[in-house]
């Protein structure tokens, strides 16, 4: 197996559409993997073990949501939604089931691989980098975060945000810049994608995700990271 | 002053008795009650006019047999008496008096006292020989009247209804009612006539007749008073399940749409009250209907729009691989693969805006506004458009004000309408200048985008809101246009509760000019920015030719709107605080097609 290359799992019912997939995929030169019912994806899941997984939302068999909550269950692999959907609900639901990113239908094969490479292409630090918000410690070349010594279990996108807020404490970070750093997006995307990441990253690491202490709103602006 | 003091007077009471009018008009037991009342009156007033008329007449017949059958009784009396009539007139005159005294003497009857039938009376004797004096007849008989005397003499036994002047308990003359009957005497000699009358006063008849008069009149009033009052609970009675049927509806109109008038009581009552009920069975089925329909729609919308984008999106993916290896394709091929692209992204914009309008024809467009500059949006759309106007030699200028313009507003549909105010700006300037205006007041901003190109032809500014409308079907689009831009911008404005309008004058140029209010809710009135600025007009032609294109629009502006009326031409003509949006601004020219007429 070539660990150059990313395997990619691909769940779509639509035969031609997955196919096309996988033809453009391999031409971009990732491994691409293809399951078309929803009730088979973990299987497959477990079998591929992909690095990014792109995922229709509309699925004979199980929601595209239930597959994504049951692989974000166990692991924190890059997810990218393929909706055909504009409504601001599905968007939604779909990013607070897991999905770290959506491309909309009809999409361009550079869009969804521009998409792709944002998502695999992860903080490469070397240095030792040990960072602090509130009363988190961040591990960053070790991708671990931990309050009081005890681990946080972070998907990659959601530690991708903690540690842009981290890095620059007295920062405050508008949607549009977060969006550009952590997700890759050159030009204004969508915005919701933040709130509803910034909402799962609380849930995770705040203490009472009420009463925001490590990730905290600036009202009108953007997010900051908490006082350390 | 008093003048206008008694005008306002006068205004006063007209604006009380309209008052009073509209309490008439609107309510019915009031008119129910005062109906009965006059109704009742005026048939109780009739009732005792016939009445007293029988009751009188029938006591004066009585009185009148009875004054005939006592004329008769005097008449043989007298005749006894004076069948030796002195010529003495002292002694003819002491003759009279015993005779008068015998007359009204009771005793003189055997059967019967003195009025027993008749009541009292005055006797009268009076000697009837011609040119005779008549100061030696004896009782009142100034009292008896000339023409009764004048039968009297002639031989007639008569009768006649008259008033004489008695004392009353006061010692006061007063006239008092009297029946007088006479008959002559005519002693066997032949020589003598006399006459006698009697006097009978109609004091007790005016006494009852007074008595009947107050108990009809009273009774009248009563029973006029119980019927208005009858009338009122019979009105309330009647009333009562209206007045239950009409909270009904309320309860139903404020969208409680099981509310039901309860089904008991007269016929009519539950008549009224299961038509209603029908009534409210229907609306909430068409209300379900319609929003069955919503949701139908709102569900195709989804639908279409999934089912046509897996496949669009294949497609997409197949050109697109094709397209970056077109350079191994013969020429042939490789013109192909370009062509299958660029109309894939005409597809694919087409397909975007056609599921926006159904999106909006289905009321689900939601506004997400928030306060912006707007300044930013019209830059930033201007520097997009920058590309497409370079290719075709179009400048386009933009003039904006130095202070920011906040404005809460729909960013992703605002920068929509100026991209397709721009697109079509640039694709009609003929290589020209589009000038992009933005100005604001307290209440609205304004864009106008305006080119001095091909223009618009008479009644074309009612038709550029129409969906899939071109001006010249030959005319080639530069900026990929799906026809259905405006359309769609004009849903946009209207979400806003913002206008969009359109001017032209053919060879001279179109203006497209946004209104939108900067607060939410706000209903715009005028614009500030002038829908005709800018465009030279120097022949009335043109302005003619706009007016002729006015009255097929709605009344929103020149062309197209916001509000609730539809840019598509069809709607029917508006009226309320949003016409004529611009005149206040002076700009007559601008306006002057909207009311039809030309200074």
């Amino acid at each position: 197996m070539d660990g150059m290359r990313a395997r990619i799992l691909v769940v779509d019912d639509d035969p031609a559409l997955a196919e096309m997939l996988t033809i453009v995929l391999r031409g971009e030169g990732f491994e691409a993997a293809v399951v078309r019912d929803g009730s088979r994806a973990m299987e497959a899941f477990h079998d591929v073990r992909p690095d990014l997984v792109l995922l229709d939302l509309m699925l004979p068999g199980m929601s595209g949501l239930d597959v994504c909550k049951q692989i974000r269950g166990e692991s924190g692999v890059p997810i990218i939604m393929l909706t055909a959907k504009t409504d601001t609900v599905d968007v939604v639901l779909g990013l607070e089931s897991g999905a770290d990113d959506y491309v909309m239908k009809p999409f361009k094969p550079k869009e969804l691989t521009a998409r792709i490479r944002a998502r695999l292409r992860r903080g490469d630090t070397g240095s030792a980098e040990r960072l602090r918000v509130a009363d988190v410690e961040i591990d960053v070349p070790g991708h671990q975060v931990t309050r009081d010594g005890e681990p946080i279990a972070l998907t990659p996108l959601e530690f991708d945000l903690l540690v842009a807020l981290a890095r620059k404490p007295r920062q405050v970070f508008t949607r549009e810049v977060l969006l550009e750093q952590v997700w890759g997006y050159r030009h204004a995307a969508d915005t919701r994608l933040v709130n509803v990441h910034v909402q799962r990253l609380r849930s995770k690491v705040e203490k009472d995700p009420e009463r925001p202490e490590v990730v905290v709103t600036v009202r009108g602006v953007g997010y900051k990271a908490g006082v350390s | 002053m008093s003048g206008t003091s008694r005008w306002d007077g006068a205004r006063r009471l007209a604006d009380r008795l309209r008052g009073l009018l509209s309490v008439w008009s609107r309510s019915l037991r009031l008119r129910v009650v005062a109906m009965t009342l006059v109704l009742s009156t005026i048939v109780m007033v009739l009732l005792g006019v016939v009445l007293q008329r029988q009751i009188t007449d029938g006591l004066l017949a009585n009185k009148k047999a009875a004054a005939i059958a006592e004329i008769e009784n005097a008449r043989i009396t007298a005749q006894a008496q004076l069948l030796g009539a002195e010529t003495n007139p002292t002694k003819l005159q002491q003759q009279l008096a015993r005779l008068a005294q015998d007359l009204g003497n009771p005793a003189r009857v055997e059967n019967g006292s003195q009025g027993s039938n008749a009541g009292v009376f005055d006797p009268v004797v009076t000697p009837l020989r011609p040119g005779g004096a008549t100061d030696i007849s004896y009782g009142p008989i100034d009292d008896v009247p000339v023409e009764l005397r004048g039968r009297v003499a002639a031989g007639y036994e008569s009768s006649q209804y008259t008033t004489v002047q008695r004392k009353n308990a006061a010692g006061a003359m007063v006239p008092v009612p009297a029946l007088v009957v006479g008959a002559p005497v005519v002693i066997r000699s032949g020589t003598d006539t006399f006459g006698v009358y009697l006097i009978f006063l109609l004091t007790g008849e005016q006494k009852t007749l007074a008595v009947v008069q107050q108990t009809l009149l009273l009774g009248g009033a009563g029973l006029a008073l119980a019927l208005a009052l009858i009338a009122f609970l019979v009105a309330n009675a009647v009333l009562r399940p209206i007045r239950r049927a009409s909270a009904v509806a309320e309860r139903l109109a404020s969208g409680d749409l099981a509310e039901r008038m309860p089904v008991r009581g007269a016929v009519e009552l539950t008549t009224l009250a299961r038509s209603f009920n029908g009534m409210a069975e229907a609306i909430r089925a068409q209300i379900r209907q319609l929003e069955e329909f919503g949701r139908l729609q709102r569900r195709f919308t989804s639908d279409v729009s999934h089912e046509l984008r897996t496949p669009l999106t294949t497609v997409r993916m197949a050109a697109d691989t094709l397209h970056a290896g077109r350079e191994e394709f013969p020429a042939h091929l490789s013109r192909a693969t370009e062509l299958l692209v660029d109309e894939l992204d005409r597809f694919e914009s087409l397909l975007a805006d056609l599921l926006e309008i159904s999106r909006h024809d289905a009321g689900m467009a939601e506004l997400n506004a928030e306060s912006v500059d707007v300044r930013s949006h019209v830059v930033a759309c201007v520097a997009a458009a920058g590309p497409v106007a370079a290719t075709t030699g179009v400048r386009i200028i933009t003039h904006l004000p130095p202070e920011p313009v906040q404005a809460e507003v729909d960013s992703r549909r605002l920068e929509r309408i100026l991209r397709n105010l721009l697109n079509n700006a640039v694709d009609h300037a003929e290589g020209g200048v589009v000038d992009v205006e933005l100005a604001a007041d307290d209440d609205a901003l304004a864009v106008a985008v305006t080119d001095y190109g091909v223009g618009l032809r008479p009644g074309e500014a009612a038709l550029v809101f129409n969906r899939f409308w071109r001006a010249d079907p030959s005319r080639q689009r530069l900026t990929g246009g799906t026809g259905l831009g405006l359309a769609i911008s004009l849903e946009d404005a209207r979400l806003h509760g913002g206008w969009l309008q359109a001017w032209g004058s053919p060879g001279r140029g179109a203006r497209f000019r946004l209104t939108l209010p900067r607060r939410r809710g706000f209903v715009l009135s005028t614009s500030p920015l002038p829908l005709r600025g800018g465009i030279e007009d120097d022949g009335d032609e043109a302005a003619v030719d706009a007016a002729r294109a006015m009255p097929s629009l709605p009344r929103g502006g020149a062309a197209g709107t916001g509000g609730s009326a539809r840019g598509d031409g069809h709607a029917p003509a508006r009226s309320g605080p949003d016409e004529a949006p611009a005149e206040s601004e002076g700009a007559v020219d601008t306006e002057a097609p909207v009311l039809g007429s030309r200074p």
